[in-house]
């Protein structure tokens, strides 16, 4: 037997310079050449026990990709993975690898070795593939069957997408229902530009297309149609992912000044109306001196969104330590390199505003870490009268969002937990037996490929469920 | 797939007041009074909120009554019948509590929130009302739709603050005379904040001799999804709540919303409102002028 070469170093990712970036929406990490990736390739040891699919919420054939891109079969690597990812761009760009699929490869259990680049890799077969359209036989992941039966997807975002992608896979009439004019959801108005081109979410959003699935938007499902009428224009299952609802305001005075905006609003303004191009006509607000709090995805998001709108100062209030940081460390150490500044172990008090109702300064109190409380972290704990004004003219919250009561209030015998996201078995079915659900609307905030693990969740019971219905 | 423009009527002399209906089927099917939709008339507009003035089910078609006052509806002024909105969403926001009260309904219309109270008098009107309509307006010109208004209504009452037509002075003189004579169950007011303000604070119970009326207003926030995710349009209760215009309302109750604040919220994007308005004026000109220079010339 071969003895297998340990490389402990990864090969790194190209970005843009910090400095120049800061000025720009472009996208910061410019992904690997081939040579880069077929460097990268190499350090994977084929290992039997396959621990990073396990690691992944979608069971992405990971050794076998690799293994094919060593074979310079870009082709068959792409293929191998759209056999269980139908959006690889966007997955090799904003999955949380560290925490899935990277975090259980064996390489990285080594002494001194990190794991594969995983994602890094689907990102470079995933974007190989869209240079490379011409290669892709018509009608490649679908099949056609005489009689199509009508599924509804509400939501366009990752969790319908996926849901779609894997129902018309199977054979299914489907038709994606938006209530935003653009398609996508979190991936075109929540995550920015500089972080996943929004050309790259078209592409893949095409590739459903031409797969027969069809898209309308600017429908509110709930609003315009209910499920009811949807049942009569001959839909026979649906999947619900509607995604994030009303955004998280911290209980404090001053919330309701001018200048104190919720993440989702920024984000939306910029990203899905393009407020950053003079050409658009959305406004946002260009503050010099910025406050972000939480520190989450969202919150980096937000930080990095407020410093390319022309911000001069920057700073992340975050009421726990850097070693608690929900964000992906990559994005933390991309905010840092661009000059955000973290102030830890702060919590927002007062919001303090000006005559004219506009902020002008964030007052925050120093805290400490207690005992660790339900979560397993260590709680933060106040520091009395330890209170002090940072001087800034912008606050946005990046700390969450309740369940958006828009569908739910709208949909008769839907089951809601206490929260109000809607309730579901192991099969993801909600109460009402045509109707599944899944994503933010079902778990709360989370993330995109756990959305997309959902969608494909739920493709499996709505065939299951549709299976039975034919038998019947 | 945009939404056709079917008729543009200009309302005032200024051509700053106009009626488009718009050709929208679906959204028509199940519009109501107190519904907003939300526009955005090309690629690179912005996405902004107006409130169902009419419908109707048979034709497929929408009413709105527009006022000319920032860069999208001075875009929307100029565009012509056949010319398409390139998105339309709705409807949005919650409908309008229709339901047959034991006395008279009044319903107060201020300026352009004129409009919005046609759909709901003539809903409240069909489920059997009776009802009293008080129509504000600054002048005689800005005045529209009265002879909509005398068709499904018991009693129209208009005023102008130079008394150019009907009575000289506010709504709210009208409806205090009204609410102090006799028994009425509900008040729906919608207009500018201002007006909205005071007719709230007259009906409140807070004044000597006026008894308390519920009332309900039309909040026009700023928004950008209209869906419950942006948090744009929140607005202080003086309760202390926070809810949030675009799924909560835009009608709510008038007794309960902190106006005061609401006036500075909406005045978040003003100086860059005044700013983009002008550059899309002087292009405008810039284009006519091209034009008229370049007359008879062929392209």
């Amino acid at each position: 037997m071969v003895k297998m070469q340990i490389i402990k170093e990864r090969t790194p990712m190209p970005v843009q310079d910090p400095k120049e970036r800061g000025q720009n929406f472009s996208e910061v990490a410019l992904g690997f050449t081939e040579e880069m990736a077929l460097q990268e390739a190499k350090r994977c040891l084929k290992c039997k026990n396959r621990a990073c699919v396990k690691g992944c919420p979608v069971e992405v054939p990971i050794p076998e990709f690799i293994a094919l891109i060593n074979e310079k079969d870009y082709r068959g690597a792409i293929n191998k993975i759209k056999e269980k990812n139908v959006l690889p761009a966007i997955c090799g760009r904003v999955c949380p690898q560290e925490n899935q699929c990277e975090k259980f490869c064996t390489l990285g259990k080594i002494k001194e070795s990190k794991p594969v680049g995983i994602g890094r890799l689907e990102r470079f077969v995933a974007d190989w593939d869209m240079e490379h359209p011409e290669d892709i036989p018509e009608g490649a992941f679908c099949e056609d069957t005489e009689e199509k039966i009508k599924v509804a997807i509400i939501g366009a975002g990752p969790a319908g997408l996926t849901c779609a992608g894997e129902l018309a896979a199977k054979g299914y009439d489907v038709t994606i229902f938006e209530a935003f004019h653009k398609t996508g959801g979190v991936l075109v108005y929540g995550i920015p530009e500089f972080r996943l081109p929004k050309e790259i979410v078209r592409k893949e959003i095409n590739k459903l297309r031409d797969c027969g699935v069809k898209l309308e938007t600017n429908k509110v499902i709930g609003q315009i149609l209910t499920l009811e009428d949807l049942r009569q224009k001959g839909f026979k299952a649906f999947f619900v992912a509607v995604g994030a609802g009303l955004p998280i305001f911290l209980d404090i005075p001053g919330t309701e000044l001018n200048g104190v905006l919720s993440a989702n609003e920024i984000l939306t303004r910029v990203n899905l109306m393009k407020a950053y191009d003079p050409e658009y006509d959305t406004p946002v607000e260009r503050a010099k001196k910025v406050a972000v709090i939480g520190g989450g995805n969202v919150a980096m998001d937000s930080a990095r969104t407020a410093l390319r709108l022309g911000a001069e100062k920057v700073i992340v209030v975050y009421r726990r330590s850097e070693k608690e940081l929900p964000a992906r460390h990559e994005e933390y150490e991309h905010a840092v390199e661009e000059g955000i500044e973290f102030h830890f172990l702060r919590n927002p008090t007062k919001i303090i505003g000006g005559e004219d109702g506009f902020v002008k300064g964030l007052e925050v109190v120093k805290m400490e870490l207690g005992e660790p409380d339900a979560s397993g972290r260590r709680r933060p704990i106040v520091q009395p009268n330890t209170e002090y004004i940072l001087d800034v003219d912008l606050v946005v919250m990046a700390i969450g969002a309740r369940a958006n009561p828009l569908f739910t209030s709208q949909t008769e015998g839907l089951k809601l937990n206490k929260w109000g996201y809607i309730e579901v078995n192991d099969e993801l079915q909600t109460s009402l037996p045509d109707t599944f659900s899944g994503g933010d609307i079902v778990t709360g905030s989370a993330t995109v490929i756990s959305a997309m693990g959902a969608g494909k969740q739920a493709a499996y019971g709505i065939h299951d469920y549709l299976q039975k219905q034919i038998t019947e | 797939m945009g939404h056709k423009i079917i008729s543009k009527t200009f309302l005032n002399p200024e051509h700053s007041v106009f009626e488009l209906i718009i050709k929208a089927p679906q959204i028509a099917q199940k519009a109501s009074g107190g519904n907003f939709l939300i526009l955005r008339i090309d690629e690179k507009g912005e996405r902004f909120p107006l409130t169902v003035a009419d419908y109707n089910r048979e034709e497929g078609t929408i009413t709105m009554v527009v006022m000319a006052i920032g860069k999208s509806t001075t875009q929307l002024a100029k565009l012509e019948v056949g010319e398409e909105i390139m998105d339309l969403v709705g409807p949005l926001g919650k409908k309008a509590h229709i339901k047959k009260f034991p006395n008279p309904v009044v319903l107060v219309g201020g300026g352009v929130g004129i409009a919005p109270i046609y759909p709901q008098a003539k809903e409240l009107k069909e489920a059997g009302n009776e009802i009293i309509i008080i129509l504000g307006a600054r002048t005689a010109n800005l005045l529209f739709w009265k002879e909509k208004f005398d068709i499904i209504a018991d009693e129209v009452i208009i005023t102008t603050d130079d008394g150019t037509i009907g009575r000289k002075g506010l709504v709210t003189h009208v409806l205090e005379e009204i609410i102090t004579s006799r028994p009425i169950s509900q008040v729906i007011a919608i207009g500018p904040l201002i007006m909205m303000k005071f007719v709230a604070l007259l009906t409140n119970g807070s004044k000597e001799g006026v008894p308390k009326v519920p009332t309900t207003v039309s909040l026009n926030t700023i928004m950008v999804d209209g869906t419950g995710m942006c948090g744009g349009c929140r607005f202080q209760q003086l309760d202390g709540g926070t809810k949030y215009a675009c799924v909560d309302g835009p009608d709510v109750d008038g007794h309960n919303v902190d106006f005061d604040n609401l006036l500075k919220r909406n005045s978040r994007f003003l100086r860059v409102e005044k700013v983009r308005l002008s550059h899309y004026n002087e292009k405008c000109r810039a284009e006519a002028k091209f034009c008229e220079e370049n007359e008879g010339e062929e392209f």
